[in-house]
């Protein structure tokens, strides 16, 4: 639990691949080269190229319909459940292409989860939501430990405090702050590596949105988060690093406080200041 | 190692999954081997034209005779009559619920229509042959007790309820722009339903037509119960007659024995029906797939 | 002016013929829900429910017709449900559109426009003979199970696909499996949706006469089914028997008959609607 371990790097390639990358202050953990994506016939992403580094907030802003989301789903496979798409150019996680052949995509999801924009508990009791992760990846064990589990997945998602006596309860009845919570909550139970967020609070009120931006820096100690967000704001108090996209395009990507204060491509500095999107 | 169990197990669910779907298949198969088998050995002694052809259907009498006209005149008699009730009531009730009824009256009625439709046929049997033909014998001194008449008037409410909610389902299809249009223009309900709607819906509602023609067609047990058993060609719907579905029952209600010719002719006649209700359910589909594509 | 008015005419003329057509229809079902219950009505009694047919109308019940019928659609249900839902999941979840899926689609669609009496030439030459099974109940509950097949499957997949996909994606998005998805969370919020449309199909089939006559059901049995390959008859079975006859005493015992075979339609429908209205949000 203590913050220290942000700092240690614990991979015996991260010399090699910061050497690499340079820029990078921690070591790389997904690594895209170079990748276009395909719904049928219509190009969504158009060689897209970035490396997000680990135990670090990495933000995707642009307009509505650039392709941010699209791009979220290829980092864990997501889009392989929709029909006819493809994916050309690499995503290396850890330094292994997740598109070569044989990978094992269920393993994937587990390593790299993901919170979606609508919150989408099951329709099922709050502990239910947290165990069926653990379950189905045989990390379930022993009732008791079980029980641990989900006591310290509902605590690093910040919400053991509110539902700790209603855990029998629906999740549906919990606020839409909640529910979010609860996502996350569910996400962080398999021990995820990377966590993908689309949007996670543009369906929440101000406060519901400021406990999930909490907890999103909270949990960079521990995770490498990718956020999707249209709220430029989010972007600059959360994250790290900015990713601006345009048109499947990555246009610009930088350390956020250069992106907010001195972007060196037009378009990045047009879309922050909000004269378009 | 464990991925390769899960994986091994995926599949295995998949093929069975697969298996259940393509049983679906082997079922549509089964009719077609099973029909086929009997037909063609009932043709080995029965020649195809004579069959097809003939007016005298005694299969099950000592002079025997295969021509199966008697048989297929009566079907068409009664699903005439059930159609000339179907479809324009069918049609007047889907106006009535899509283009003038309140709300509140298409969600009472809608359901109660459809009780029509889940009354199980034996039921609309009895009602023919000991309430409806009945009362038709008072006013028509002529009606044998067994008739073509009122198995088909009754028949004919039978599907009304599938004739008028396909129809509707139809007029809905229509949309709302076209109607707005013709109300821009002054029309009344009447000229909009007539001279818009109507036309635009006409394929659709025609696929309701057929569909409904197809399971008069395939009817079974008022016409065995309330029509008699009389092969006969005519086209007077007071004398008894016999429908193709009538026959099979009346067959397979006796003792008849495997093998022998007349139990072969069931599945001749069934091989007939089967293949008219076929070839009219793929109309039907096709001209509501291209209402569909019209509107989609 | 006049031309307006004449207008106006036709307009109410198609107003009250379509009001006029919607009537014939609920008059009708009318007419013979009262002139069954009025001639059947007398006839209920437990003495009924509980006997044998007899050569004697007075004494003649609908026991073994009752029994017959539960027998056959149990085990219709036991059939056709499983398979059913089997293959609108693969349907549903896994088969690409088109080729192969297509032309099952477009199969099952056909299947569910075959007169009912032509699966009962199938079971005749596929089940009872071909496969031996005999006049059993198990071969009428296989035909019938054959029957509500498509219908099973069309509903069962309107079912699945009123299921939110981001469901399904939340569950991916844990590691778990395409199976995994659908065992534990597609089907539980499916299966509301799939139990209607299960017991609309088999209230279908309870009222089917044509096809278990073809196959060979007896008319007249004066005993209940023992197990899976005893023979067996059904309540619409019974009622045509009765129907057939002319004396008017069993005529009554029919009305009976439909009255019993009318309740438990009733019965199976009111706890359809109760399952979608419970569950339905
Ligand atoms: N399932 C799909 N099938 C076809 N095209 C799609 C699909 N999903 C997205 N697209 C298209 O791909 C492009 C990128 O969509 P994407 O959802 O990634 O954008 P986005 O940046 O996330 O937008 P938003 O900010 O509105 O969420 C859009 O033009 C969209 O229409
Ligand atoms: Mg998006």
């Amino acid at each position: 639990m203590s913050s220290s371990t942000t700092a240690i790097p614990s991979l015996a390639d991260v010399a090699q691949q910061s050497a690499e990358s340079g820029a990078a202050d921690t070591p790389t953990k997904v690594d895209v080269d170079a990748l276009s994506f395909f719904y049928g016939e219509k190009q969504a992403l158009e060689g897209v190229s970035l490396s997000i580094p680990a135990n670090q907030v990495t933000a995707f802003i642009g307009p509505s319909g650039c392709g941010k989301s699209t791009f979220l789903r290829t980092l864990n496979r997501m889009n392989d459940i929709i029909p006819r798409t493809r994916v050309v150019g690499k995503v290396a996680i850890d330094g292994d292409d997740i598109y070569a052949p044989g990978t094992d995509v269920v393993e994937l999801r587990r390593r790299v989860g993901m919170v979606f924009q609508k919150s989408n508990p099951f329709p099922k009791s709050i502990y239910e939501n947290i165990a069926y992760g653990l379950r189905i990846n045989g990390m379930a064990g022993a009732r008791s430990e079980l029980d641990d589990r989900v006591e310290s997945s509902l605590q690093a998602a910040a919400l053991w405090d509110e539902v700790s006596d209603r855990l029998r309860e629906s999740a549906l009845a919990l606020s839409g702050g909640q529910q979010q919570r609860l996502c996350i909550a569910r996400a962080l139970a398999v021990q995820p590596e990377v966590l993908l967020m689309d949007e996670p609070a543009s369906a929440l009120d101000p406060i519901a949105t400021q406990r999930i931006e909490e907890l999103v820096y909270q949990l960079k100690s521990k995770y490498t988060i990718v956020i999707v967000t249209h709220n430029m704001q989010q972007a600059a108090r959360v994250s790290d690093r900015t990713a601006v996209f345009w048109l499947g395009k990555l246009v610009e990507y930088d350390k956020t406080s250069q992106i907010f204060t001195a972007p060196s491509e037009k378009l990045t500095e047009d879309y922050v200041t909000g004269r378009f999107g | 190692m464990a991925s390769e169990r899960r994986d091994r197990i995926e599949r295995l669910i998949e093929r069975g999954l697969q298996a259940c779907a393509g049983l679906s298949v082997l079922v549509t198969a089964g009719i077609l081997v099973v029909l086929l088998v009997e037909t063609l050995q009932f043709f080995r002694e029965v020649s195809p034209f004579e069959f097809l052809f003939g007016t005298v259907w005694t299969p099950l009498f000592l002079q025997k005779s295969f021509g199966v006209l008697p048989l297929v005149g009566g079907t068409l008699l009664v699903s005439f009559i059930a159609m000339s009730v179907a479809g324009p009531a069918g049609l007047l009730t889907a106006i009535y619920l899509s283009e003038y009824a309140p709300s509140r009256v298409r969600r009472v009625v809608k359901p109660v229509l459809e009780v029509l439709a889940g009354v199980p046929t034996v039921v609309y049997g009895y009602f023919a042959l000991l309430f409806v033909t009945p009362l038709l014998q008072q006013l028509i001194p002529g009606l044998s007790g067994f008739n073509a008449l009122s198995p088909g008037l009754v028949m004919g409410i039978m599907i009304l309820p599938m004739v008028s909610s396909l129809s509707e389902d139809a007029l809905h299809g229509v949309p709302r722009g076209l109607r707005e249009a013709a109300y821009a223009l002054g029309a009344t309900k009447m000229q909009t339903t007539v001279r818009v709607v109507l036309p635009a819906a006409l394929s659709g509602i025609s696929a309701a037509g057929i569909l409904a023609v197809s399971r008069a067609i395939g009817e079974t047990m008022i016409v065995t119960i309330a029509a008699g058993q009389q092969p006969r060609l005519t086209a007077n719907p007071l004398v008894p007659i016999e429908t193709m579905t009538a026959y099979i029952v009346q067959v397979s209600l006796g003792d008849t024995p495997t093998g022998t010719l007349a139990y072969r002719t069931i599945f001749a006649v069934g091989m007939l029906l089967f293949v008219s209700t076929f070839l009219l359910n793929l109309v039907s589909n096709w001209l509501r797939e291209r209402f569909r594509e019209e509107y989609a | 002016m006049t031309r307006r008015l004449r207008n106006q005419l036709l307009d109410h003329l198609l107003h009250g013929a379509g009001m006029a057509a919607t009537l014939l229809g609920l008059v009708v079902l009318g007419a013979l829900l009262f002139d069954i219950f009025s001639d059947g009505l007398g006839r209920i009694s437990w003495d009924f429910l509980t006997s044998f047919p007899s050569r004697r109308a007075e004494n003649a019940g609908i026991y073994a017709a009752l029994a017959g019928t539960v027998w056959v659609i149990s085990f219709t249900a036991l059939l056709a449900v499983p398979l059913g839902i089997g293959a609108a999941i693969f349907l549903e979840e896994y088969a690409a559109r088109g080729g192969w899926s297509r032309v099952i689609e477009i199969n099952i669609a056909n299947l569910a426009g075959v007169p009912s009496v032509i699966y009962g030439l199938l079971g005749l030459g596929l089940l009872v003979r071909t496969l031996a099974l005999g006049r059993s109940v198990i071969a009428g509950a296989a035909t019938l199970a054959l029957l509500v097949l498509p219908v099973v499957i069309l509903s069962s997949r309107e079912a699945l696909r009123a299921v939110s996909p981001s469901l399904r994606e939340a569950s991916y998005a844990l590691g778990a499996t395409k199976w995994q998805t659908i065992w534990h969370q597609v089907l539980p919020v499916a299966l509301p949706g799939m139990l209607t449309g299960m017991i609309l199909a088999l209230s279908r089939a309870i009222g089917e006469t044509a096809p278990l006559i073809t196959i060979g059901a007896l008319t007249y049995v004066p005993f209940a089914p023992a197990g899976i390959w005893s023979p067996f008859t059904v309540l619409p079975i019974q009622v045509f028997n009765w129907v057939s006859r002319p004396q008017e005493a069993f005529l009554e015992n029919a009305a009976a008959g439909i009255i019993v075979l009318l309740a438990l339609l009733l019965a199976m429908n009111g706890a359809a609607a109760w399952l979608r209205d419970r569950f339905q949000q």
